[in-house]
């Protein structure tokens, strides 16, 4: 079904720990992952999935590490690949750092953890502020009264325990949204959408059933109402905790939150944005002598509204030298080992419009190899502000013991994947 | 081995150690050394000399301890099964312990020691955790049963653990629910004809209902599980469809993969103009097009799935075109596929903006996609025909890069552009020839060799160009040699007089230098066509070449069908059904989707619905089809009674050309083909005969007029009488035609019941369908007398005027004699027109039966066939068999038919085996298209 062994290598292919699930797969075959890798990459047709013979091997790399499942069934390789995420996300939670450092200084955690997270290849359990009350990096002594299975992990509500306790009822509501524009070296907005996530951090004691209102516009026509802005959300997704049977009925967003933080939903907007920052360049490159440089970046958002930490990427030749700046606001500087200029602009305020040329020297002899075309992207960040209009209308708060609790909303509004092809 | 001693005996000092630590009598010091020893066996040691040591630590109320100790089992009670047996015990006393934590350990670990002695003393424990009061100890139980399963199967089914599994999946606990699911599902995949699944409505309502409540990887289990399940009606297959969609808004892509797998799948039994079929649809796009902000490995699975999805419900993602749109950082194995997303959707609607991304694209400085962009440019052309002219100018413009591998792949493609729209835009043929020095690679060489050929007379200084490419003849690869042979005919045929010279060099480096057969056979037949018979010649190798297909690489239908039932899948990553790549699988049955509405129960209006409503019909690669011979099934087909009277079916489509007389080519058709199934009927226990005849490229060539193999003669009907002699003056003439060693022959019986002796025959034939006429004069050499029958075997030739006659295959005959001329008409059976080189390549036949449209298929009924017979039978009336192959217990034939004025038919036979009975049951879908003729 899914995995038959997981195996945590380091860069050079050195096993560092590894768990046989169903021992239906020889555990030596990992030592042709590497090499298998190796050609792959050299090839330029790398590709998560390897093969050979019968065995597969599918693989992600976090930092230092390739985390491997192999198999030779069937298996449900997106199955696959969310564990092996998933894994990423339990470690980074019990270490903070998931590196080959942490696996080795923590390996009987890790194998408890392996053995808990899946089982014959099975994912089983992979909340880890569940996990994290009955496997401990403390030793537990073993007190039949203490260490008892919370009854969590095999509840429909798997993901909250019972008796959490504050001392003030508190919900902070970040609603996130990332722009994510591709823009053609002509200028013309090629796609753009929005990915916009609502991000909670629960402080409420008890088993609190919460329900959040949107000004979503499939839930007001469905409701007859018509009232001011509404959003039309194209896909959402949401935390397992949210009843999306309710949803696909009526629209309803209710849920038991996990306690502390947690991503509630995504969603993602097909409108067409105006892009936020507009990037104007010409990018003029005299072989054997100098490149020279103009960008003018547009703040097309409110004039009340101020894009922060702007972070602005020319790519450069690899092989340029002698940079010479000019901005009409903000620093430039020369990031060679990227081969970009880094245009950094702390506070943009909306309808303002910023210069930037840069010169740099080209060697007298040409480079063989030919050298792509990436393109410039841009970084921001705009707060009290969400570009789509999406408002959270109410949070509801109910639990049986009857407390008043708050919820705090923030929006804000940052660049995704946020791209401008160039002419050069 | 020396070596080994020597390290054993530099570790044995460590070993010693840990041995007295571990048996040391402080419990702190007992955890250390053993955490030691699973660090030591967790950086490869082999520290399996500690067994003993080890296992008498297992006893601890420490729960760390424990679990290490288990760790250890785990990994070396293989090695040690004789010890193993120690653990037992210890087992069995965790399996009762009051924590249920340890009892979990106990039972999960239990299963993970995989030695045959020990499994049977885990029977009881087991038994009483799947029935624990805690679910965690019962979810652990229910995976642990698939465990044992897969040590030793007959002991699970003997103690009845399948059947306490089942019960499971009605437990009040989700968790147990799905590890139930996934166990069972686990354990029928491996035995698939277990029947262990037997899903029924009660059983699906209890899963859809855990759906809601279990975790994410449960929810996966549950909807991997509902996918094998076939609802009985249209309205189950709603109300779960309905209850699996809030699904897909769930945050794990697996889970909306799963989902959308059920979706993908049950939607087939909803009828289409249901309303919610529609809103389905719609559904759909939104979740796909979110997975591609997944990670790149997902998406990169997420983009293999949403390739099948789009050749088999185009309707979809067709709006959804921009999200495919490359990004500078995506990784190569998301652009490459993206790319190919793009290709598919591209339509008249959105090919502006496709193109303006495809130039982007190949100026990139990836190899791989630069090329596999340019070459996307062309598909674009081949595929909207209103973009063919901006195409080839991008690709003029590309080829002004003067980039080596975009200039090589661009020339590739646009002699597939020359193909598609012959005679349009050959107006680029002198740029292309400027770049005839940079091409080193062989695709790059022979596409421009083909290219000069073809339009030899439009260049100037073909020969120039041609002879250029001879000198070095000896090192080019046999693609471009071969290229280069046909290219230098085509010229020499165009211009014959400048070029004799360059023609008899090739052919001599051709035939008598070069040890490679194919071409110096290739070298032979030119050499013997062009000193034969040059007009022939002409007719060969300056031919019309068939039209290129718009599609490629499209999957072959049921293999896609198969992979959408396999969506998120590694089959569905390597578009390969999971018997290619999955050992044991063989003789797994492959998975189908159920049929549409209103189908269900009657498997013939099945057969005719699938059809229609499959996108375009696509015959399997020959890769395919040799695997599904192998596969083959040979016992229904092969012994048993010849098979009682059938019902087949069979129709021939419309043919443009000419038009309403295509019903009367039909019924002379079907006519034939019944006869001749008749005869071929009676050996019922034939050997099969497997895979298509010899299909070598030369045996096309040589085969002309052969009939090499033939196991009998083509069927030729009885005389019949065809002039009355009270009509014509006392002449009867009857007759039939006949079709010998590849002549269609006229024979006649004259019969004079006059009185006087008739003299001075002779015969004419009236403008007909096919051209026929006497390809002699009648010869009646002695005079007829009185009482006296003469036999006159008449050769006709298909040279004559043509007209289209009613029905179409009518004949109207004058016969003079020395008394009178008398008219009579008669019949030919069609089949005397299918020539014996009626056998088409595959890769062409594929191609071509892609490009047959709907209208012109058509099906119809035959009685009395049986498979083998039918094909022999076939061949001999030279209806030649293409391939064959076994679906779901049909056998089919594909056929191919050529007719003396160049007209291909092309047929699928079924032919209804695996019943006991014998029912065979043909349908053909056929279609007539024209102007086909061998590839060069």
């Amino acid at each position: 079904m899914s995995a038959s062994a997981i195996f945590v290598l380091d860069l050079k292919g050195k096993v560092l720990i590894c768990r046989n699930y169903k021992g239906d797969v020889d555990m030596a075959e990992i030592d042709h992952f590497i090499p298998l890798l190796m050609q792959q990459e050299e090839e330029g047709m790398i590709c998560p999935v390897i093969t050979r013979g019968t065995v597969h091997f599918m693989w992600i790399k976090h930092s230092n590490l390739y985390l491997v499942a192999t198999t030779n069934k069937n298996s449900n390789a997106s199955l696959v690949y969310s564990f092996l995420y998933k894994l990423v996300e339990v470690f980074t939670e019990y270490f903070k750092e998931l590196e080959e450092e942490s696996i080795q200084d923590n390996f009987v955690v890790v194998y408890e953890l392996l053995d808990e997270l899946m089982d014959f290849g099975f994912p089983q359990t992979t909340d880890s502020k569940i996990l994290q009350e009955y496997i401990t990096q403390e030793g537990t002594k073993l007190e039949v009264t203490k260490t008892k299975v919370p009854t969590t992990v095999t509840n429909a509500v798997s993901w909250r325990s019972e008796g959490i306790k504050y001392k003030k009822n508190e919900v902070f509501i970040d609603v996130i949204e990332s722009i994510n524009v591709l823009v053609n070296a002509n200028g013309s907005v090629m796609s753009s959408d929005i990915v916009g996530s609502i991000k909670l951090k629960t402080m409420l004691s008890g088993m609190p059933e919460l329900r959040l209102g949107l000004n979503d516009r499939v839930l007001f026509s469905l409701t007859g109402r018509d009232k001011g802005k509404t959003v039309m959300m194209e896909d959402v997704k949401f935390h397992q905790c949210v009843r999306l049977s309710r949803f696909d009925s009526d629209r309803t967003i209710s849920f038991i939150p996990p306690d502390g933080e947690s991503e509630l939903m995504s969603y993602r907007i097909n409108t067409h944005v105006k892009p936020l920052i507009w990037i104007e360049s010409v990018i003029e490159k005299f072989s054997h002598s100098r490149v020279e440089i103009m960008v003018k970046a547009k703040g097309q958002f409110k004039k009340q509204s101020v894009a922060n930490n702007v972070e602005i990427r020319v790519p450069v030749p690899s092989d340029a030298d002698s940079p010479k700046f000019k901005t009409s606001t903000g620093s430039a500087k020369y990031v060679p080992e990227k081969d970009l200029v880094l245009w950094t602009i702390k506070s943009f305020p909306g309808g303002k419009e910023f210069l930037m040329r840069a010169h740099f020297g080209l060697p007298s002899v040409e480079k063989d190899e030919l050298e792509g075309k990436p393109p410039i992207t841009v970084k921001f960040e705009i707060p009290y502000f969400t570009v789509s209009g999406i408002q959270v209308r109410y949070m509801k708060i109910i639990e049986k013991s009857g407390y008043q609790a708050l919820p705090w909303v923030r929006y804000i509004t940052q660049s995704g994947d946020y791209q401008l092809r160039t002419n050069a | 081995n020396e070596w080994m001693f020597l390290f054993s005996l530099v570790c044995s000092g460590e070993i010693f150690e840990l041995k007295a630590e571990l048996n040391s009598d402080k419990k702190e010091k007992k955890k250390e050394a053993v955490k030691k020893v699973i660090a030591s066996m967790t950086v490869g040691k082999d520290v399996s000399a500690l067994f003993p040591d080890v296992v008498n630590c297992m006893q601890t109320d420490n729960l760390e301890l424990k679990k290490l100790v288990y760790l250890y089992l785990m990994n070396y009670a293989k090695s040690q099964p004789d010890m193993a047996i120690m653990a037992v015990n210890t087992f069995v006393k965790d399996c009762e312990d009051p924590n249920p934590l340890i009892r979990a350990l106990a039972v999960r670990t239990m299963g993970c020691i995989r030695v045959d002695k020990i499994t049977e003393y885990l029977c009881e424990p087991l038994r009483k955790c799947l029935k624990d009061e805690d679910p965690y100890v019962r979810k652990t139980a229910a995976v642990c049963v698939a465990k044992l399963h897969d040590i030793n199967a007959q002991l699970v089914e003997d103690q009845g653990f399948l059947d306490t599994l089942k019960d499971l999946i009605s437990d009040s606990n989700p968790m147990v629910v799905a590890n139930a699911v996934a166990a069972l599902s686990e354990i029928a995949e491996s035995h698939p004809n277990s029947n262990l699944l037997d899903l029924n409505p009660q059983t699906i309502n209890k899963l859809l209902t855990a759906l809601n409540e279990c975790t994410e990887w449960g929810q996966i289990f549950i909807l991997d599980c509902l996918a094998n399940y076939t609802p009985r009606d249209d309205r189950e297959s709603q109300s779960i469809c309905e209850r699996v969609t809030p699904r897909l808004s769930h945050a794990n892509s697996a889970v909306v993969l799963s989902a959308v797998k059920v979706l993908m799948k049950f939607m087939e039994m909803l009828p289409k103009d249901l309303d919610y079929y529609g809103t389905l649809l719609k559904k759909l796009a939104p979740p796909l097009v979110t997975l591609l902000s997944a990670e790149p490995e997902l998406q990169y699975v997420a983009l293999r799935n949403i390739n099948l999805i789009v050749q088999r419900r185009p309707e979809i993602m067709k709006h959804e075109m921009k999200v495919f749109f490359v990004k500078y950082n995506d990784p190569i194995y998301v652009k490459l596929e993206k790319l190919d997303i793009m290709i598919r959707l591209a339509s008249q609607a959105n090919i502006a903006q496709v193109l303006a991304e495809l130039k982007e694209y190949a100026t990139e400085v990836d190899v791989d996609f630069v090329r596999k962009a340019v070459r996307a440019i062309g598909r674009c052309a081949i595929k909207v025909e209103q973009s063919a002219e901006r195409c080839v100018s991008t690709l003029l413009d590309l080829i002004q890069t003067k980039v080596n591998y975009v200039v090589q792949e661009a020339i590739v493609v646009i002699k597939d552009i020359f193909r598609k729209y012959p005679n349009k835009y050959e107006s680029v043929i002198a740029t292309l020839c400027e770049n005839l020095d940079s091409l080193d690679e062989p695709e790059a060489r022979a596409a421009m060799i083909w290219i000069v050929g073809e339009y030899a007379e439009r260049i100037d200084n073909a020969d120039e160009l041609l002879e250029s490419f001879l000198e070095g003849f000896h090192d080019e690869s046999t693609q471009v040699q071969l290229q280069l042979l046909t290219a230098i005919v085509k010229l020499f045929l165009k211009k014959p007089t400048e070029t004799q010279e360059l023609v008899q060099q090739v052919l001599s480096l051709a035939t008598q230098d070069s040890d490679n057969p194919d071409l110096r056979d290739r070298g032979y037949i030119y050499w013997r066509l062009l000193s034969t018979d040059p007009v022939a010649a002409k007719e060969v190798v300056l031919a019309e070449k068939p039209l290129i297909s718009e599609e490629t690489d499209l999957i072959e239908p049921t293999l896609l069908e198969e992979l959408i039932c396999h969506i998120g899948t590694l089959a569905s990553v390597y578009h390969k059904p999971p018997s290619a790549f999955v050992e044991g699988s063989r003789g797994v049955q492959h998975k189908r989707l159920p049929c549409s509405a209103g189908s269900v129960d009657s498997p013939e209006t099945s057969s005719t619905a699938g059809v229609s409503d499959a996108p375009p019909a696509v015959i399997p690669s020959q890769g395919d089809l040799l695997g599904d011979l192998l596969n083959l099934d040979l016992t229904p087909t092969t012994t048993g009674p010849p098979p009682p009277a059938v019902s087949t079916g069979m129709q021939l489509g419309a043919m443009d050309l000419l038009g309403g007389g295509l019903d009367s080519l039909c019924d002379t058709l079907v006519c034939d083909l019944q006869i001749g199934a008749g005869f071929g009927a009676a050996p019922a226990a034939m050997p099969a005969s497997f895979g298509a005849p010899g299909s070598g490229g030369l045996d096309d060539l040589f085969d002309l007029g052969s009939g090499v193999g033939m196991p009998m003669g083509a069927y030729s009907p009885p005389k019949s009488v065809w002039l009355q002699a009270m009509k014509a003056k006392g002449l009867e003439i009857s007759g039939t035609f006949a079709r010998r060693a590849g002549v269609i022959q006229m024979e006649m019986t004259l019969t004079n019941k006059a009185m006087s002796v008739m003299t001075d025959f002779a015969i004419q034939f009236n403008r007909n369908s096919f051209g026929l006429s006497p390809a002699g004069p009648l010869q009646v050499l002695t005079p007829l007398s009185p009482n006296q029958s003469i036999e006159v075997a008449l050769p006709l030739n298909t040279s004559g005027p043509v007209m289209k006659m009613d029905p179409l295959n009518n004949l109207q005959v004058a016969v003079k004699n020395n008394i009178d001329v008398f008219y009579f008409s008669c019949q030919y059976p069609i089949s005397m027109l299918f020539v014996e080189d009626g056998k088409m390549e595959r890769q062409i036949f594929l191609a071509t039966w892609k490009d047959i449209p709907n209208e012109n298929e058509s099906q119809f009924q035959i009685k009395d066939c049986h498979l083998n017979a039918v094909s022999n039978k076939l061949q001999g009336s030279n209806i030649f068999t293409i391939a064959k192959r076994t679906v779901d217990g049909q056998d089919m034939l594909y056929l191919s038919v050529k007719l003396t004025n160049g007209i291909w038919v092309l047929a699928e036979l079924r032919i209804q085996a695996g019943n006991p009975n014998y029912t065979p049951c043909i349908c053909c879908y056929s279609a007539v298209i024209k102007n086909i003729t061998p590839s060069f």
